[in-house]
This record gives structure tokens, C-alpha cells and sequence, in this order.
């Protein structure tokens, strides 16, 4: 069984005249002990997904409907109490930036002994022995003397080996980090990804690693999920989606990776941006930016199809797959009588897939 | 920590220069000394003579360092009305003044932070929207205002509260009589407290709501909440202490605002402190007691904020005054 499920997953944030929806209808399986990326520009939704599975969205953002599933509860529907035992518990946060993370005014100590305290019955004490092995793990030198000090004294990437040790304390079953190493050097960047990575190998810990970084998600992940203006445009396997990416936006993305230009060439981007949510196009969000758009892009969102163990929601998928002579076969996923008889019967055919296979994928 | 204190003292000696100038400027322009000290049947000729021998025709230079350098052995002058030196007058109407400011402290600070704290969680609750409502009633009344609705309301109608003097006072030590260890004490101190804490409340209990709002939207409140701490620890640890930085710095300025607008409230209430006695002195143009109030106010001012500022460090991690001004 999925260690966390969600359905149709859709956050507002309540403005003065109507609500923006910042997540429209995400749909995605984590098994326990599995490694999830989920990339995409600023803006998609990347950072919100993360925090919507704590409960943890700012007013005015608010879950409008869907499921989050996690270990068999709810999470979109727990009240305050509820939601306080399962953070920092079960499910622990890794904050992007570890310089405004940490409090200030509060030493190292006291910040892992009151997690520790919330939510296990623990003397000073024993709380401090926990959080000593944990900045062992995190290879923290003399951690004992770290405990005393402030954030203020330690180094970025001595932060945030703080805060995975943190994450950690209570053992969770799931970890989200958001773009947990944008903040650092790049040389200490490398450090903590291969840390993080370690460390969920052994206490076979899920991850949830939102970034922007295709080389960081291919390193870190067995799953991705390619995010665009609040959906879920194309997921499967990393080493399928980075080697063969279905959807435009995910070849434009991996097209503009430096390693895919030659020394003194331009960098191949995606033209435009990311459109803002209070002003999302029609259709599929990202027809204004894509070179294969057509009329129908412009008015129909496009259903998610599948592709093997990739998903992909374009309109002009399979044309671009028989472009590039791979003949590939869009397979209306869990649909009997799926008779391909016309293009755009296939489409509909495939618009049931969302409700029908979503678990499928998963694990 | 020895270098920082050498440093504070540099400048606060810079502050107590500067004040020490004006205070004495205005001296020399509060009307004529002589008229003071000797009436009108005085002729011309005596009074050249007066002035030559009290040095009134040095240069200015000349008179401030003389000025200077008896204040600096602790001679501020003669009080013209009460015929004693004028530090020896103001220290007998400090401690009256003293304890009203620190009554006045007191309700600040016993009352800002908890409406503080509660209006910033929930600024849209009903109970939030009357503080603010009357904090805002509590800026813009003046103090002298408060304190006489205070007086018709207490002692002339209820007749709850007696409305002047400082009542029965127990001496501690010198010229400090307390108000705090009798029961009329404690009666007549209060509402002088309350007028006098009427202005910066309100102010305080803004300050200390604006900035909780701001600590609240945090990232480190954020991370707090998403590690499972409950909302009560997160209030008063997580947001409150970095909250009280800023307030202090704010705080240590408004003491020394406070020991000037006891003039108000001791007017009012005939409380015999040095904001009463300064004004009667401004009344009788008694100029050496108008400069000696002066700089003793400003010299408050410097203490108080030289100990905030020390206080600062002591609760704000990231300054160490160990080693700072090294």
C-alpha cells in the first residue's frame, strides 16, 4: 500500500474578488521508502504541493477538495491537534533557505529538544542524548558544544545538516524537502544532497525533493513529477523522463540544461515564463510557450495519457512521438474497451484514465 | 565587555557635553540674573560692579567652562527660591518621581505584552478590536486630559481614590520616601500611574502587536509549526523573544520621555516630584534649578539608554557584548 495517496488535490488562495487556484486537481502515489522529485520553473506549484501534505498553507491558501491519504488517514481533513502529531512526527520539513529557518534567539538545543519534547515523553536530558546521535549522523562535529550555540554561529551548510538532523529526530516516515540546498554553495550543495541520500537509503525514509535542479532529481530520485502553473504536466520513472521527456515543457526544460549546450553556444531556454495564477491561460497553460501548440491547445486541457510507466498530459504527444519515429502507442490506461478508431476518440478515451489509474502508477 | 563600556561612556560624556551647552545657552538668555538677586532699588553702577564680580561680562566661553567645571564637582548652582544648592532640591523631588515612573512601568509592561501578543494572534477577534480601539482613544487623549477624568471620575464622584499629594510615605534611606509600603501610598500613586502610563501603553501594546504579526509570518514560526510545537510555545518562545528586541530599544528611549512628561501628571496631581518642581521653577524664573533639571534629566536619559542598550545585548544572542567595540 501507497505510504501517502493523493486525489485530486486542488489549493485556492482566497482573494479579494475570487479564488486563484495555485493547484488544480494533482493526482500522485508515494510507496514507503521511495524517493520523489518534483520539478519545475518558480511559480508551478512545486513548493506549495510540499507544504499542502503538512497542512501547512498560509491564509489565504486553503485545500478547496481532494485527498491527502497518509498512512491510511486524511490528512486534508485533520483539525489543528491532529495535524500537530503528525508534523515534525511522522512527516518532517526540510525549509529551503537554513540562514531564516532556524530561530535566532533559540540554541541549537532547545530547538531539537522541543521537537523531541512535542511529541515524545522525554527528560532534558534523554532528549539532548537523542539529538546528540542525530548530529552524529549528520556528521556534525563535537556535537555536545553545538547544542549550546546559536544559529548565528554555524555556517550555512552547518544549518542545514542541523535541520536534516531535525528532520530526523523522530524517526518520520516521510520527509519534504523544498529545494533544500538553493540556499548553499555550490560546493557544500553536493555535500548534503549525497547526505540526504544516504540517510533515507539507511532509515529507508521516503523523500519528497521539490527542486528546479533536472541533475540533482536524477541523482536523489526513483519518481519525478514535472509541474506546470499548478498540474502535474508529465511523471514517471526519473531515468525515463530525464533520458526521453514526452512533454515539451519537459524537453525545454531539460534542452536548457548546460551540459546539453556546446562551450560558447547560448543556453537553449524555454521562451516566455511561467504565467502567473491569477492569469493562467486557457487550455493547456503552457500552449503561449510551446512550438508545437495548436488551435485545440488553446481551448482543451489536455487529460493525462499513458505512455508505459511515463504520464503525460499533452494534446500533441503522440504526433511528436511519431515525429521522432518511436511510434510510441498512447494506451488509455485502465479503459477496456479502448478501440483507438481516430485521434480524437483516443483523447476521450483517455480522459477517464484520471479518476481510473491514478493509484496504478504509483508504486 | 570592558571596551564596549569605555565606548558607551565616550558617548555618553559626547550626549552630556552637548546637553550641558544648551542647558547653559539658555541660561544666559532667561531674562537678567541681577534682577533676580538683587530687585530694582539697585543702581546701575552697583550692578556693573555685580555683574564684573560674578563674571556675567566673561565671554561666553569663558562663563560655560566655569559653569562646566563646577557642575563637574557637583555644584550646579544656587536654587534662587529655595536658597540651596539647586541637585540637592531636585534629589529631594526624585524619588517621588522615580516611583511614579516606575508605577507607571509597571501597568506598561505588566498590561502591553499580553494585549500585545493577544491582539497580534487574533486581530480580527472582538476583544482585539476594542484594544485597538482604545489604544488608539489612549494616544490621542493628552495626558493631562486622562488625569483629570481620572480625578472627576475617582475622587470627585466614587470617591474611591484621594486625587493629589503623594499620601503617607515611609522613609527608606536619605530623602527616599516610599509610597510602596503603605496602603495610602499604594491609593495615591495609582491613578498618577495610570495618567502617566495612559500615553505610552497604547503605544507599546501597537508596537508590540505590529511587530508579533511580523515575526509571526517568519519562516523560523513556519518551521516551528511544522515540526509540532504547540501553539502557545511558539507564541511566547519562538515569536515573543524575537519580538521584545526591537521593543526594548524602543522601550529604553520612552523611560526617559516618561520622566519628562511627569511634568504633566505631577502638575495635575500635585505630586511633589521634579516635573512639579520644574514647572513652579519655570513660574519664578529660577534659572540655575531650570539648568540643573535639565541636565539631570538628560543625564537619565543617557543611563537609561546605556542599560537598554546593555540589556539588548544580554537577550539578543547574535550581538556579544563581550566583544564588542573591540
Amino acid at each position: 500500500m501507497a505510504l501517502l495517496s493523493v486525489k485530486d488535490l486542488t489549493v485556492k488562495f482566497a482573494m479579494r474578488e475570487q479564488s486563484v487556484t495555485a493547484l488544480d486537481g494533482i493526482s500522485f502515489d508515494l510507496a514507503k521508502g521511495e524517493r520523489l522529485g518534483i520539478v519545475g520553473e518558480s511559480g508551478a506549484g512545486k513548493s506549495i504541493t510540499g507544504f499542502s501534505l503538512m497542512k501547512l498553507i498560509s491564509k489565504p491558501g486553503f485545500i478547496d477538495r481532494g485527498q491527502i491519504q497518509f498512512d491510511g488517514r486524511d490528512i486534508a481533513k485533520m483539525d489543528e491537534p491532529a495535524l500537530r502529531d503528525i508534523r515534525g512526527n511522522h512527516m518532517a520539513m526540510i525549509f529551503q533557505d537554513p540562514m531564516v529557518t532556524l530561530n535566532p534567539v533559540l540554541t541549537i538545543g532547545e530547538q531539537m529538544v522541543e521537537t523531541l519534547r512535542a511529541h515524545r515523553k522525554l527528560s532534558l536530558e534523554e532528549a539532548e542524548q537523542i539529538a546528540i546521535v542525530k548530529l552524529r549522523e549528520v556528521y556534525i562535529p563535537s556535537p555536545e558544544e553545538r547544542l549550546r550555540q546559536y544559529p548565528h554561529e554555524l555556517s550555512g551548510g552547518m544549518r542545514q545538516r542541523i535541520i536534516i538532523a531535525i528532520a530526523l529526530l523522530l524517526e518520520p516516515k516521510l520527509i519534504i524537502a523544498d529545494e533544500p540546498t538553493t540556499a548553499l554553495d555550490v560546493t557544500i550543495q553536493a555535500d548534503i544532497m549525497d547526505l540526504m541520500l544516504e540517510l533515507c537509503q539507511t532509515n529507508k525514509v521516503s523523500l519528497i525533493l521539490i527542486t528546479h535542479d533536472l541533475g540533482v532529481v536524477n541523482q536523489m530520485t526513483e519518481r519525478t513529477l514535472v509541474m506546470y502553473a499548478g498540474r502535474i504536466i508529465e511523471s514517471g520513472r526519473t531515468r525515463e523522463i530525464i533520458n526521453d521527456p514526452q512533454h515539451p515543457y519537459t524537453q525545454g526544460l531539460i534542452n536548457a540544461l548546460p551540459q546539453q549546450t556546446l562551450p560558447g553556444q547560448p543556453l537553449k531556454q524555454i521562451p516566455g515564463s511561467m504565467p502567473s495564477l491569477t492569469n493562467i491561460p486557457t487550455g493547456c497553460a503552457f500552449h503561449p510557450r510551446c512550438a508545437y501548440a495548436t488551435s485545440r491547445c488553446k481551448t482543451e486541457i489536455p487529460r493525462t495519457l499513458r505512455f508505459g510507466a511515463v504520464e503525460v498530459a499533452c494534446h500533441e504527444v503522440e504526433r511528436l512521438k511519431a515525429g521522432q519515429g518511436k511510434a510510441g502507442t498512447g494506451q488509455p490506461a485502465a479503459n477496456g474497451n479502448a478501440s483507438a478508431n481516430g485521434d480524437t476518440s483516443a483523447y476521450d478515451e483517455a480522459s477517464t484514465y484520471d479518476e481510473a489509474s491514478a493509484n496504478g502508477s504509483g508504486s | 565587555m570592558f571596551a564596549y563600556l569605555v565606548k558607551r561612556a565616550f558617548q555618553a560624556i559626547a550626549v552630556m557635553f552637548v546637553i550641558s551647552v544648551v542647558s547653559f545657552a539658555i541660561q544666559d538668555n532667561l531674562g537678567d540674573p541681577l534682577r533676580e538677586l538683587v530687585g530694582q532699588s539697585v543702581s546701575e553702577e552697583v550692578r556693573e560692579q555685580l555683574r564684573e564680580e560674578l563674571g556675567l561680562n566673561d565671554s561666553f566661553i569663558t562663563q560655560y567652562l566655569r559653569f562646566a567645571w563646577k557642575a563637574l564637582h557637583g555644584d550646579l548652582g544656587t536654587s534662587y527660591f529655595f536658597k540651596e544648592p539647586a541637585l540637592t532640591v531636585i534629589f529631594k523631588k526624585l524619588p517621588a518621581t522615580l516611583e511614579l515612573v516606575f508605577g507607571a512601568t509597571v501597568i506598561i509592561i505588566g498590561l502591553s505584552v499580553p494585549l500585545g501578543v493577544y491582539t497580534a494572534i487574533k486581530p480580527n477577534g472582538l476583544f482585539s478590536r476594542i484594544v485597538m480601539g482604545l489604544s488608539i482613544v489612549g494616544i490621542s487623549v493628552p495626558v493631562f486630559l486622562t488625569a483629570i477624568a481620572m480625578i472627576y471620575l475617582f475622587s470627585v464622584e466614587l470617591q474611591w481614590l484621594p486625587s493629589f499629594g503623594r499620601g503617607d510615605v515611609v522613609p527608606i534611606f536619605g530623602h527616599w520616601d516610599t509610597n510602596f509600603l503603605t496602603v495610602d501610598g499604594w491609593q495615591h500613586i495609582l491613578l498618577p500611574s495610570i495618567a502617566l502610563a495612559s500615553i505610552m501603553l497604547p503605544l507599546f501594546v501597537r508596537l508590540i502587536r505590529a511587530e508579533m504579526m511580523e515575526t509571526l509570518q517568519s519562516e523560523y514560526v513556519k518551521y516551528a509549526t511544522a515540526k509540532g510545537v504547540r501553539p502557545m510555545r511558539i507564541y511566547f518562545v519562538h515569536a515573543l523573544k524575537n519580538t521584545l528586541l526591537p521593543v526594548i530599544t524602543v522601550g529604553g528611549v520612552q523611560i526617559g520621555t516618561m520622566v519628562a512628561y511627569t511634568i504633566l501628571t505631577e502638575t495635575v496631581f500635585q505630586w511633589p516630584g521634579m516635573g512639579f518642581m520644574f514647572l513652579e521653577a519655570v513660574n519664578r524664573v529660577d534659572t540655575p534649578l531650570i539648568v540643573a533639571y535639565l541636565i539631570v534629566v538628560g543625564f537619565i536619559f543617557v543611563v537609561t539608554n546605556t542599560i537598554v542598550d546593555l540589556i539588548y545585548g544580554l537577550v539578543n544572542p547574535t550581538i556579544n557584548i563581550a566583544r564588542m567595540g573591540a
